[in-house]
């Protein structure tokens, strides 16, 4: 692998940056692989990342029916935080946050996290109240977090609307300054670059079209380039998870929604922070290249055509407008929809699966991004060891059985 | 938006809408003689298709009357809705 440096660049640079290598090899799918992993977004090369460099696995396919990066990976808003109120949330989303502090120098690759920290307004009494209760669980569990007043949020961010008059005013926020925004293809590209480094079939245009199984155990997977052998195999898929179980014999909670994002003309900096509000339903932050990038809740209905409907645009630009007038003559650059694999709980599910030997990471809803280094950090330990790792021990799929569920739905009172 | 035909107001925009999720989700009998597995099927489990999908909807801001309709979830086109308590025309 050529490592990246101010010194390969500027090497580079006297050679008209013409020997620079491809970051991975176009691998063609071999006969057999120890492990095979299903879905090639960020989720997926992370899980293969780690088996390779923490547990040693080397022997590893990625499966991806596009190409890497191209599903939710690169349709997302591209938030992270580990503000969450369950403890089995928090431990799962705060292992995630510390993965992202030190990502670009463990994959040698800039992802381009900043640390500009989030928001999250309160907007009554009770959000305030719930809001408190989420700071103080968060600092019992280790992960940063202060709860601002109208003042407090007037200071990060000087143009928003704290008028009383407003319909929703803004009676204060929760602020995590450790969280923050990355470059969302960039997770992609160096997971899989770091992965491929280790000797990690990256194979793309290849779908997975059925899952062999002998006697209840997970043989390989049938694809459109041809059957493929495999010890395990870890499907880490978003927006299909339904479809995949359905190959492998099993039911799913999980519906499948579109969730629409939206990005504006560059502006000049304007806003160095990310701002979330539930109440409301809106969430905003501007990107290096100065646009807004925009974002809100899911549409109501299920889908897979990767757009949704315009009232629920209308609904949070409107949100948007409230609460920041100084947006209302902003025009819309881009447009578009994600898929996204909803439990009735709101968290992931990630483990095992009734077949032997096929574990499911999937699930994600609309938060899945944030949780790209810690979900693939866990599912790599579920994979080499085939049990969970205490982290994502509370996230198995028998939790709908037992009840246990970890409804961060509500009570995180923030988006996902 | 989605245009859908509630069976007693005729096309309405979708705004005027709820959803409510996939149909025919039948209730065990007897749910004390259910196991776990059986009754988180019916709680939780959904079929979530790639293609046509029988569901539920409201017209809330409308007759607020439930009905039932066949809904392609790629394309989003609606070919049927018909009453909560009749069979699919």
């Amino acid at each position: 692998m050529q490592r990246y440096s101010i010194l390969s660049l500027a090497r580079h640079a006297l050679s008209g940056h013409r020997g620079w290598q491809p970051a991975w090899r176009e691998a063609t799918p071999k006969r057999r692989y120890s492990v095979i992993i299903i879905g090639g977004g960020g989720h997926g090369l992370a899980t293969a990342y780690y088996l390779a460099s923490v547990h040693g696995i080397r022997d590893v396919a990625v499966l991806e029916k596009g190409w890497i990066g191209g599903g939710n990976t690169g349709r997302n808003t591209t938030i992270v935080r580990s503000n969450y109120l369950w403890d089995a949330s928090a431990a799962l989303y705060e292992k995630s946050l510390q993965l992202w502090e030190g990502l670009s120098q463990d994959l040698n690759y800039n992802v381009m996290y900043s640390q500009r920290g989030v928001l999250n307004l309160g907007h009554t009494l009770q959000d305030m109240r719930d809001i408190r209760r989420r700071v103080n669980a968060n600092r019992l569990n280790g992960i940063d977090g202060e709860v601002l007043d109208t003042d407090g949020v007037k200071r990060l961010v000087p143009f928003i609307n704290t008028s009383p008059e407003a319909r929703y005013p803004v009676l204060g926020a929760s602020w995590q300054p450790r969280a923050g925004i990355a470059r969302h293809d960039a997770v992609a590209w160096g997971y899989a670059r770091a992965a491929d480094a280790l000797g990690v079939d990256i194979i793309e245009n290849c779908e997975v079209t059925g899952i062999r199984r002998e006697n209840g155990q997970v043989v390989g997977v049938e694809t459109s380039r041809g059957a493929i052998e495999a010890d395990r195999v870890g499907a880490v898929v978003s927006g299909h998870a339904g479809v995949l179980a359905e190959m492998a014999g099993f039911r799913l909670p999980i519906e499948s929604h579109p969730l629409q994002a939206l990005v504006s003309e560059p502006l000049k900096p304007i806003l160095n922070t990310v701002v979330m509000s539930n109440a409301v339903h809106v969430y905003v932050s501007q990107s290096d290249k100065g646009e807004l990038v925009i974002g809100a809740g899911i549409d109501a209905y299920t889908g897979y055509g990767n757009r949704g409907s315009f009232q629920t645009i209308e609904h949070f630009l409107s949100a948007l407008i409230e609460l920041y007038p100084i947006f209302s003559r902003l025009r819309m650059l881009r447009h578009w929809g994600g898929i996204v694999d909803t439990a009735p709980d709101a968290s992931p599910i990630i483990g095992r699966t009734p077949v032997e030997g096929l574990f499911f990471n999937v699930g994600w809803g609309t938060g899945g991004f944030k949780a790209t280094p810690g979900s693939g950090w866990v599912f790599a330990h579920t994979l080499a060891t085939g049990e969970p790792h205490e982290i994502n021990a509370p996230f198995s799929l028998e939790r709908f059985h037992s009840g246990a569920l970890v409804d961060e739905h509500g009570a995180a009172a923030v988006a996902h | 938006m989605l245009m859908i035909h509630c069976p007693w107001c005729g096309p309405r925009d979708e705004s005027e809408f709820s959803y409510g999720g996939e149909a025919d989700i039948q209730r065990p009998a007897d749910p004390e003689a259910v196991s776990d597995a059986e009754w988180a099927d019916y709680v939780f489990m959904r079929s979530n298709p790639r293609g046509w999908h029988c569901e539920q909807w409201v017209h809330v801001h409308g007759c607020r009357r439930w009905f039932k309709a066949e809904r392609h979830t790629v394309s989003y086109e609606i070919r049927a809705t018909w009453p909560m308590d009749q069979e699919k025309p």
